[in-house]
C-alpha cells in the first residue's frame, strides 16, 4: 500500500496525486510522442482517431459525467463544428482562426440549447437535445446551397501558416490539441467552476443552498461541452476529407454517449479508454470475423450488435465503465492481501429518481 | 436582523404555514418547534427560497429577500442544513466543504481553465480556511473519506461544517439532533453554542428535542398545523397550555 | 377540399400507429418509471415475424396476427425478466441507455435474419378497392388502421375499467408501495405492463405493414416520433398518448403538403421535432405529470 503524505495545501489542488502518478503520465506521453517513429501509418491514423474522439468525449463527459445532464444530441455540435470550419476554410479563412470561431459558434449554440432546456432535467433534457440534433441534421441535409446536402462537402487539407500537415504532422497536431484540452478540463475540474458542475450533478438543491446559480452553471457546462465537441468536429472533418449529413446522425450521438459510459462516467481517463474502445472495436470485430465460420462471419451488422450488447453488459455489471474496472484492479494490487470485495461498494449512479411517491 | 411577517404557504388545499410572524435578533439562538407536519421545514424552505412565498414578507439585514432567487440567499449570508442531509454523496468531506467556498471565489471560468497563479493561491487559501472549521467540529479524521462511507452522525456534522464554510451571518438548522444518540446530541449543544458565541453566527433552528432547546435557545416559537401558537423563552413555552394540548393532540 | 379529407384520413391512420406505439411507452413508464427506447424496434420485430409467417410459411392472415400478438407479448415479458428487472433502482438514464443498447441488438439481429431490403405482406384487404365518397377516395388500409385502433382503444378502456387486473395496474401506477400493501403483486403488474406494451407495438407493426413496408431501421425514427406523441399527450395517460399520436400524424402530413411546397424546404421532416421541442419548452415540469421536484 502507498500512502500519500501531504505537507502543504497546494498538494490538494495539484494535477497529479503524487510523483509516481506524474511519472506514469509522463512516460505515457513520451510513448505516444515517439510512436509514429516506429509504428506504421495504420497505427498512427488509428491513434489520431482516438485523439479526436477523446476530445469529443471530453466535451460530452463534462456534461454527462460531471454536470449530470444528458445529451442525446451531441452529434449536432460535432456537425456544426465540422461544417462551420469546412465552410470557412472554403472561404479562405486560415485554420487557426476558423477553429476558434467554430468553437465559439458551437458554445453559443450550446447556451441556446441550455436556455431552451431551462428547467428540464433527466429524460426530458435527453429528448430535447435529441429533437434539437434531429432538427440540425435535417437542416444540414436540406440546406444544400451551403452545406452541399447529401452530395457532401469537401474539406480543405490541414494547413498551418502555409505548411500543409501530412499525416504524421497531423498526428502531432491532434495530440497537442488533446493534451491542451485535457489539461484545461482537469484545471477546470479542480477549480471552483468544476466543483459547481459536480455540485449540480450530485444535488441541485444543495448546490442552490451553496449559492450556485443552476441556470448559469448548466449553461456554462453546455457551452464548454459544445465548444470541445465542436473542436473535435473540426478535426474529424480533416480526417474524413468529406462531410456528409449522415456522418452526424443520431447514431453518432449515441456512439458518443457509449464512449463516455463504457469508458466510465465521471472520469477523464475514462474518456480516453472509451475513445480507444470505440475506435478499436470495428477492427476487433473484423479480426474476429475471420475466425468465425463464413455463415456468421459474413453477416452485416455484427458491429452494432456488439455495441448494443456491450452497452447493456456494462450498464448492468460495471456502471463505472472501463475506468471503474481499472481502479478496482489497481486497488486490488496495491492492497493485495488486504483487498476486500466491499472496498469499492457499488454506488447507485448519477441521476436519482425524479418521482416522489 | 431577521424578520418574517405574516408568512403563508399553501400546497393545494393544505395550508402548511399560516400567517407566521417572528423576528430573530442579532446573536440570538431562536428555535421553532411543533408536532410533525406543523410546517417547520416549510418555513425554512421559504426562507431559502426553495418555495415561493404565497403571502407575507421575509426581511434579512435590512433588505427584503421575499423574492430573491434561491442562489442569492447564501451570498447574502444565510446558510442552512437539511432535515434529511443533502450532501454531495460521491465526494470527499474536503470536496464537500470546498464547494461552500464557491460564493467567495474571485476567479472566473477563464482563469479556472488555465489554473492561473491566482486560482492556485485562492485554492490554498480556501483550504486553510476550511481547516479552522474542520478543527472546530473535529472532523480531521474524515477529511479524505467519501460521504457515503460515513456514519450518520458524522454526516450531520459535515453538513453543519459545510454550512459554516459559507461564512454565514444567519444559520438555519433543520432538526440538527434527529438521528443522533444522546452523547452526540450533548456534543451538538456545545458546538451550537460555540458557533453562536465564537463565530458570532445567529441561529434559527428547527428542533424537537426540548432538552437541547432548553440548553441553547433564547426564545422558542411553537407551530401547530401551520399556526403560531406560542412564543417565548423555553421555560415559558414548555408550560403553555396550548402547546401541551397541541402535542397531546386535543 | 377532397385532398384535405384524404390527407386527414391518412394523417389519422399514421397517427394511430404512432399512438399505439406511444401507448406502450406510457404503459411501461407508468408501471416502472422507465423509458423504453426500444419500443419502435419491438414494433419492427412484430412486423417482420408477421411477414415470415404470412409470406414464407403461408399462414392465414388472422391466425398469424393472433400468434404474433401473443408471441410479442411473451417477448415483452421475457425482456422484463432477463434485462429490465436487473435495472430496478438504477438511474432513469442508465435504463434509457440500456434500452437504446437493446434497440441496437434488435435492429442488427433483424438485419441478419431478414436482410436490409424493404418487405411487405398481402393482407385480405389489399385488393379491396378504395372507398369513394364523391370525389374523395379513402384507401381501405387507412380505414382498417383507424377501425382497428378504435376497437383496440375500446377494449383497453374496458380492461382498465372493469377487470380486477386492470384496476390493480392503475393502483400500482399511482403508488407501488401502497399497492403492494393491499396485496397486489407489483412484479406481476410490471411484467404484464411490458407484455402489453410489446403487444401494442406488435399490433402497430402489423397495421403499419400495408401502409409502409418494413426494414430493420423502420422502428428507430418511428419510435422517436411515437415518443414525441407520448410527450405531447402528457406522458401520463393512455388517451393522451393516442391523441398525441394523432396530433403528430396530422402535423407531419399537413406540413408536408402545405408548407414544404410554399417554402421550398423540407419543413415536414423537422416539424415533429419542432413540435416536440416546443412542448418540452412550454411545459417543462408539467409534462411527466407524476414527476415533481424532490422534497427537502
Ligand atoms: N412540496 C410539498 N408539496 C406538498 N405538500 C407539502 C410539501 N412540503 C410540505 N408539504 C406539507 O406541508 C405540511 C408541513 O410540512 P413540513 O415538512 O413543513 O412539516 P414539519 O413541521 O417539518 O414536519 P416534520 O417534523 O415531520 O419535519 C405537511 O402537511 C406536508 O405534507
Ligand atoms: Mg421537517
Amino acid at each position: 500500500m502507498r500512502f500519500v503524505l501531504k505537507t502543504d495545501y497546494h498538494r490538494d489542488s495539484g494535477l497529479f496525486r503524487d510523483r509516481v502518478q506524474f511519472s506514469w503520465y509522463a512516460a505515457l506521453f513520451i510513448f505516444v510522442l515517439c510512436l509514429p517513429i516506429v509504428s506504421g501509418t495504420y497505427v498512427e491514423s488509428q491513434l489520431t482517431t482516438v485523439f479526436m474522439w477523446s476530445i469529443a468525449g471530453a466535451g460530452l463527459m463534462i456534461l454527462v459525467g460531471y454536470t449530470g445532464l444528458i445529451s442525446l444530441g451531441h452529434a449536432a455540435f460535432l456537425s456544426v463544428g465540422a461544417y462551420t470550419h469546412a465552410i470557412m476554410l472554403d472561404l479562405g479563412v486560415p485554420m487557426f482562426v476558423s477553429i476558434p470561431l467554430a468553437m465559439v459558434l458551437c458554445s453559443a449554440l450550446g447556451v441556446v440549447v441550455s436556455i431552451a432546456a431551462l428547467r428540464m432535467t433527466g429524460i426530458y433534457l435527453a429528448i430535447a437535445t435529441l429533437a434539437f440534433a434531429m432538427i440540425v441534421e435535417k437542416i444540414v441535409k436540406n440546406w444544400s446551397a451551403v452545406t452541399g446536402g447529401n452530395a457532401g462537402f469537401k474539406v480543405a487539407p490541414p494547413e498551418l501558416f502555409g505548411w500543409e500537415l501530412d499525416s504524421t504532422a497531423y498526428y502531432y497536431f491532434c495530440l497537442l490539441v488533446l493534451t491542451v484540452v485535457m489539461l484545461c478540463v482537469s484545471n477546470l475540474l479542480r477549480a471552483p467552476t468544476g466543483r459547481a458542475f459536480i455540485a449540480v450533478r450530485d444535488s441541485e438543491i444543495s448546490a442552490q443552498a451553496m449559492g450556485i446559480n443552476l441556470l448559469k452553471t448548466k449553461a456554462l457546462a453546455f457551452a464548454v461541452s459544445a465548444a470541445l465537441t465542436g473542436l473535435a468536429g473540426t478535426l474529424l472533418g480533416y480526417q474524413w476529407h468529406y462531410l456528409f449529413p449522415d456522418s452526424f446522425s443520431m447514431l453518432t450521438s449515441i456512439q458518443l454517449l457509449m464512449l463516455v459510459i463504457i469508458g466510465g462516467l465521471g472520469s477523464m481517463s475514462g474518456v480516453v479508454f472509451g475513445a480507444i474502445f470505440i475506435t478499436l472495436l470495428p477492427d476487433g470485430i473484423a479480426t474476429v470475423r475471420e475466425w468465425l465460420p463464413d455463415s456468421i462471419g459474413n453477416l452485416p451488422g455484427l458491429e452494432p450488435l456488439t455495441f448494443g450488447f456491450l452497452l447493456i453488459l456494462v450498464l448492468i455489471f460495471e456502471p463505472l465503465g472501463i475506468n471503474g474496472r481499472w481502479q478496482k484492479m489497481r486497488l486490488f494490487f496495491s492492497q493485495f492481501p488486504l483487498y476486500r470485495n466491499k472496498t469499492l461498494k457499488r454506488q447507485k449512479s448519477f441521476l436519482r429518481t425524479e418521482r416522489v411517491h | 436582523m431577521f424578520e418574517v411577517v405574516r408568512l403563508s404557504k399553501h400546497f393545494g388545499g393544505v395550508t402548511a404555514v399560516n400567517e407566521v410572524s417572528f423576528s430573530v435578533n442579532e446573536g440570538e439562538i431562536f428555535s421553532i418547534m411543533g408536532p410533525n407536519g406543523a410546517g417547520k421545514t416549510t418555513v425554512l424552505n421559504l426562507v431559502s427560497r426553495f418555495y415561493d412565498v404565497d403571502e407575507g414578507t421575509i426581511q434579512f439585514a435590512g433588505e427584503d429577500i421575499t423574492h430573491a432567487p434561491p442562489h442569492e440567499i447564501a451570498r447574502r449570508g444565510i446558510a442552512r442544513t437539511f432535515q434529511n442531509i443533502e450532501l454531495f454523496e460521491r465526494e470527499t468531506v474536503l470536496q464537500n466543504l470546498l464547494i461552500a467556498q464557491y460564493i467567495h471565489r474571485k476567479t472566473n471560468i477563464f482563469s479556472d481553465l488555465l489554473f492561473l497563479p491566482r486560482v492556485r493561491r485562492q485554492e490554498a487559501q480556501s483550504r486553510r480556511f476550511l481547516e479552522d472549521i474542520i478543527d472546530l467540529l473535529q472532523l480531521q479524521r474524515y477529511r479524505e473519506q467519501q460521504i457515503h462511507s460515513l456514519p450518520f452522525g458524522v454526516r450531520k456534522l459535515v453538513e453543519l461544517a459545510r454550512a459554516l464554510c459559507l461564512k454565514p451571518k444567519l444559520l438555519l438548522l433543520d432538526e440538527p439532533s434527529s438521528g443522533l444518540n444522546p452523547e452526540e446530541t450533548e456534543d451538538l449543544s456545545f458546538w451550537i453554542e460555540d458557533i453562536n458565541k465564537e463565530l458570532g453566527v445567529t441561529i434559527l433552528m428547527v428542533e424537537h428535542d426540548m432538552n437541547l432547546i432548553g440548553q441553547v435557545s433564547n426564545r422558542v416559537l411553537v407551530l401547530a398545523s401551520g399556526q403560531p401558537i406560542a412564543l417565548g423563552t423555553p421555560v415559558e413555552v414548555k408550560d403553555h397550555p396550548d402547546v401541551i394540548s397541541a402535542y397531546l393532540g386535543t | 377540399m377532397d385532398t384535405f379529407f384524404q390527407l386527414l384520413l391518412s394523417g389519422i391512420a399514421q397517427g394511430c400507429v404512432y399512438g399505439l406505439v406511444a401507448i406502450g411507452f406510457v404503459l411501461i413508464y407508468k408501471a416502472t418509471e422507465m423509458v423504453n427506447f426500444a419500443q419502435g424496434d419491438i414494433m419492427m420485430l412484430g412486423a417482420f415475424i408477421t411477414i415470415t409467417l404470412i409470406n414464407h410459411l403461408n399462414w392465414n392472415y388472422f391466425l398469424a396476427v393472433v400468434t404474433v400478438i401473443g408471441a410479442m407479448g411473451l417477448f415483452g415479458l421475457t425482456l422484463e425478466r432477463v434485462l429490465l428487472r436487473r435495472m430496478i433502482g438504477e438511474s432513469p438514464f442508465a435504463v434509457l441507455m440500456a434500452t437504446i443498447g437493446l434497440g441496437f441488438v434488435l435492429r442488427s439481429v433483424a438485419g441478419m435474419i431478414w436482410g436490409h431490403d424493404s418487405q411487405s405482406i398481402l393482407t385480405p384487404y389489399t385488393n379491396i378497392p378504395p372507398l369513394r365518397f364523391g370525389e374523395v377516395v379513402f384507401p381501405v388500409a387507412d380505414v382498417v388502421v383507424v377501425g382497428a385502433t378504435v376497437v383496440l382503444c375500446g377494449l383497453t378502456f374496458l380492461f382498465f375499467r372493469y377487470t380486477r387486473f386492470g384496476v390493480a395496474m392503475q393502483a400500482t401506477s399511482q403508488n407501488q408501495l401502497a399497492a403492494s400493501y393491499v396485496g397486489i403483486s407489483v412484479k406481476r403488474v410490471v411484467g404484464v405492463s411490458w407484455a402489453l406494451a410489446a403487444a401494442f407495438a406488435a399490433i402497430a407493426g402489423i397495421l403499419l405493414l400495408p401502409l409502409k413496408s418494413a426494414y430493420p431501421h423502420v422502428g428507430l425514427v418511428l419510435g422517436i416520433k411515437a415518443f414525441a406523441a407520448a410527450i405531447v399527450g402528457g406522458f401520463g395517460s393512455l388517451p393522451g398518448a393516442m391523441i398525441g399520436g394523432l396530433a403528430i400524424g396530422l402535423v407531419e402530413i399537413f406540413t408536408k403538403y402545405w408548407i414544404d411546397d410554399i417554402v421550398q424546404f423540407s419543413v415536414s421532416e423537422t416539424s415533429v421535432y419542432i413540435l416536440l421541442l416546443l412542448m418540452l419548452i412550454v411545459r417543462p415540469s408539467g409534462i411527466f405529470t407524476s414527476m415533481q421536484r424532490k422534497k427537502v
